[in-house]
């Protein structure tokens, strides 16, 4: 490997600042639905315990919406910077597709973040929970075209391709290409599911402390009651989306699935050491027929691996193979803790079951983690493409100088890891501090009054 | 209808609502540490910390747009300016992110400097770039073909610098409308000084950029060019005179809109020199345009949105109208 390789700078450059960036998105858009539960409740029961908890997740919301704006912002330049063949070649096809996202999302969550931060003083209840309506609304959208953007790299559809440019032959099948619907739902699930797990392990912290017991118990419950909805689903939305990914990208499968061979009755693999020279497994702890089962629903089904592809058409094997192990291993967990909150919350013993709280403190990073995984998994495993059967990576970079992009490679690794340690601290020192017990706010008299009629 | 025309009116747009709205934003850190207090730094960032981030989706707006409408021209001249631009995009981080930090730390002057630092490198940045897309790039075929420092001449330091002192005017004017006392004041003298830079540096670009590029010349002195055109020199002498008048008679609400005026007037001009340019002297804005049915979906969007986004970015505007005190943060 050639650290001087454009290509390979180019791709790790990009797969770092992203990987960086979607976590904060992650953390936000299930976050921006945790705070617009807290206030419908606040403002249907004025409970001040709700409002207390969303004055103190809208601080974390905050520092986590600044790291992804000041990151997001990196990645719409850095298409063209590093991946400048690659926007000339499918400009036509993506690009509108970002626009939408600046012009449906980015603008609805900066304008009304102002009110939701800023604005109690200045607007009225009603006008306040709208705010928090439309950021949520935002994230969402965001997800929406970045998603559908994504989606087509994967299964490009409603194109023509005229001497090497994409063009647009219909957009409805470009927008909901194959794989969109269940990535989008696998991923906005995702998001919610992190998020939820860290109020979850947020809150079973002040409770194993016996720290701002009140508000604790209601966030812990309420993100509780998420998960045990959440976790099952994600199981469901990730097979169907496993389905659609075995129809449309059948060597991504393989690759997650460790399968070199074309197997009826393929075997379901927990662990194994994929050697791609020799094209061979080692330590290989299987589960005969599994998978199959769940792959074609049928333990006879023929399963589609890795050596139909020419070795230079399949991806980086162990990198897909041992990510989506990981993210199959959190999420069977996650399903596991709230499943046990459930019991226990019928019982009567949530917040008193130290091993259930200590477990659940333990978990607050797992959905991030669970995340950052799965993207590895459906992104690695598309390689060596970037359009996938259509445009290869290596044919998508700038013809930027290799030493350009070392520079600026070493200097994303260091300021991000700089910003890091800083939102880690800050965050840290919010949550050491926890909900204001402070009383509950005055209506607001302004002069906005009038805009919360009725 | 000439679909290309609209997309370029709209990039145009997009760039004009960037630089007076990002414009003063980053004028304000470009100010900053030249404050007298950390009271007075508290009211400078509370005057825009409910909007910066708003101000600076116009930036991604212009970029997604232009990668949208005209993908040629994005991956020409990105590649080209590679190392402005990231530099641009991390001068961007530090002063984003101390909106969060500041006020949460205990110790703000590490996050003080990341401000005002992060402001005027990413503004000197922009001017480097600005000033290197108007000398054009060496391209071969659709791909740039130069090296990793062709954006470095005397020129395009001269626009950097250039484009640090407008930014601040814009930055001072804005903070004599939300501000009161003696950082208004400061702001009246401050924006003096900026305003005699500003015209200096207006005059010695439009000055050198004729001198250097005959067919710019061409464009503003040849005939009946120079009868259309000759408004644009006197009404920026009339928009000076009246700003300096503002200066003076401490006018509270007229310095802002009036050094708007002054910028864009020099934006028409530059808009006058390039056209019909999207990447200057090799690529017109037709040979990068997007096909139609790319075009005409992107516009439906605009068309659509884009009234939505100016109705409540005005609405967020009205809603923290008035001056700003230091204890307005929700920290």
């Amino acid at each position: 490997m050639d650290i001087l390789d454009p290509v390979l700078l180019a791709r790790l450059q990009f797969a770092f600042t992203i990987a960086f960036h979607i976590l904060f998105p992650t953390l936000t858009m299930g976050l921006g639905v945790f705070l617009l539960i807290v206030e419908a409740r606040w403002l249907y029961s004025r409970d001040p315990l709700y409002y207390r908890l969303y004055r103190f997740w809208a601080k974390v919301f905050a520092l986590a919406f600044g790291m992804g704006v000041v990151t997001g912002v990196v990645l719409s330049f850095e298409i063209g910077t590093n991946f400048s063949r690659f926007s000339e070649v499918t400009g036509n096809v993506v690009g509108p597709l970002f626009a939408y996202e600046v012009l449906t999302a980015f603008f609805l969550e900066a304008g009304f973040l102002g009110i939701m931060l800023f604005g109690w003083q200045r607007v009225g209840d009603k006008l306040h929970f709208f705010a928090t309506v439309m950021v949520a609304l935002g994230t969402t959208a965001s997800a929406f075209w970045i998603l559908a953007a994504n989606s087509w790299m994967h299964t490009p559809a409603g194109y023509s391709l005229d001497s090497g440019i994409f063009h647009v032959s219909n957009w409805r099948e470009t927008i909901f290409n194959p794989s969109f619907p269940y990535r989008l739902a696998h991923m906005l699930n995702a998001s919610y599911l992190a998020a939820t797990f860290l109020v979850a392990g947020v809150s079973a912290r002040y409770l194993l402390r016996g720290s701002h017991t009140d508000s604790a118990r209601r966030s812990f419950s309420i993100a509780l009651a998420l998960a045990a909805v959440l976790a099952p689903a994600q199981l469901l939305l990730g097979d169907l989306h496993g389905l659609n990914t075995q129809k449309y990208q059948p060597i991504k499968v393989a690759a997650m699935e460790g399968l070199w061979e074309t197997t009826r009755g393929a075997p379901l693999l927990l662990f194994a050491v994929p050697d791609m020279a020799r094209e061979i497994n080692y330590y290989e702890i299987r589960i005969p027929k599994a998978a199959s089962l769940i792959l074609k629903h049928d333990a006879n089904g023929e399963v589609r691996g890795l050596k139909e592809a020419a070795p230079a058409d399949r991806p980086y094997v162990p990198f897909v193979f041992y990510a989506f192990r990981l993210m199959i291993g959190i999420g069977l967990l996650l399903i596991a803790l709230a499943l046990i909150g459930l019991w226990l919350r019928f019982s009567g013993r949530l917040y008193r079951r130290r091993w259930y709280l200590w477990s659940c403190f333990l978990a607050t990073p797992l959905g991030f983690v669970a995340t950052l995984s799965g993207w590895v998994v459906t992104e690695t495993g598309r390689q060596p493409w970037v359009v996938q059967g259509l445009l290869r990576t290596a044919e998508s970079v700038s013809a930027v100088p290799a030493g350009s992009v070392l520079t600026s490679f070493v200097l994303f690794v260091l300021v991000y890891n700089v910003l890091l340690v800083a939102f880690l601290y800050f965050t840290w020192r919010l949550i050491k501090a926890g909900p204001e017990e402070g009383p509950q706010p005055a209506p607001s008299p302004s002069l906005t009054a009038w805009l919360q009629s009725g | 209808m000439d679909l290309t025309l609209v997309s370029t009116a709209i990039i145009a747009f997009g760039i004009a609502m960037y630089i007076i709205l990002d414009g003063f934003d980053l004028g304000i850190g470009i100010l900053f540490l030249w404050a007298a207090n950390e009271r007075e730094r508290d009211i400078m960032m509370n005057s825009v910390a409910p909007v910066w981030d708003g101000n600076e989706t116009w930036l991604v707006l212009g970029g997604s747009v232009l990668f949208g409408a005209f993908p040629v021209a994005y991956g020409l001249i990105m590649p080209a300016i590679y190392l402005p631009m990231i530099v641009f995009l991390f001068a961007l981080i530090f002063r984003g992110v101390a909106f969060e930090f500041r006020f949460k730390s205990r110790n703000r002057t590490w996050w003080n400097l990341s401000f005002s630092a992060g402001s005027t490198l990413a503004t000197f940045a922009q001017g480097l770039i600005l000033g290197s897309f108007i000398q054009g790039y060496p391209i071969a075929g659709k791909q740039y073909a130069g090296g990793a420092f062709e954006w470095l001449t005397p020129f395009s330091v001269m626009a950097g610098v250039a484009l640090v002192a407008g930014y601040a005017l814009l930055g001072a004017t804005w903070l004599i409308l939300k501000t009161e006392g003696p950082l208004q004041e400061w702001c009246y003298r401050a924006a003096r000084g900026l305003m005699l830079v500003v015209l200096l540096f207006i005059g010695l670009v439009s000055v050198w950029t004729p001198l250097r590029y005959p067919e710019i010349a061409a464009r503003w002195f040849g005939w009946p060019n120079i009868l259309y055109l000759s408004p644009v020199p006197i009404v920026t002498a009339l928009v000076a005179f009246l700003l300096w008048q503002a200066l003076r008679n401490r006018s509270v609400r007229a310095p802002f809109p009036l050094s708007i005026g002054l910028f864009m007037l020099s934006y028409l001009g530059l808009g006058v020199s390039l056209w019909p340019y999207i990447v200057p002297r090799v690529l017109t804005i037709r040979q990068a345009a997007a096909p139609v049915e790319t075009q005409g979906f992107l516009l439906i969007g605009v068309a659509l949105f884009l009234p939505l986004v100016l109705i409540y970015t005005v609405f967020t505007y009205w809603v923290f109208r008035g001056k700003v005190s230091h204890t307005e943060g929700y920290h």
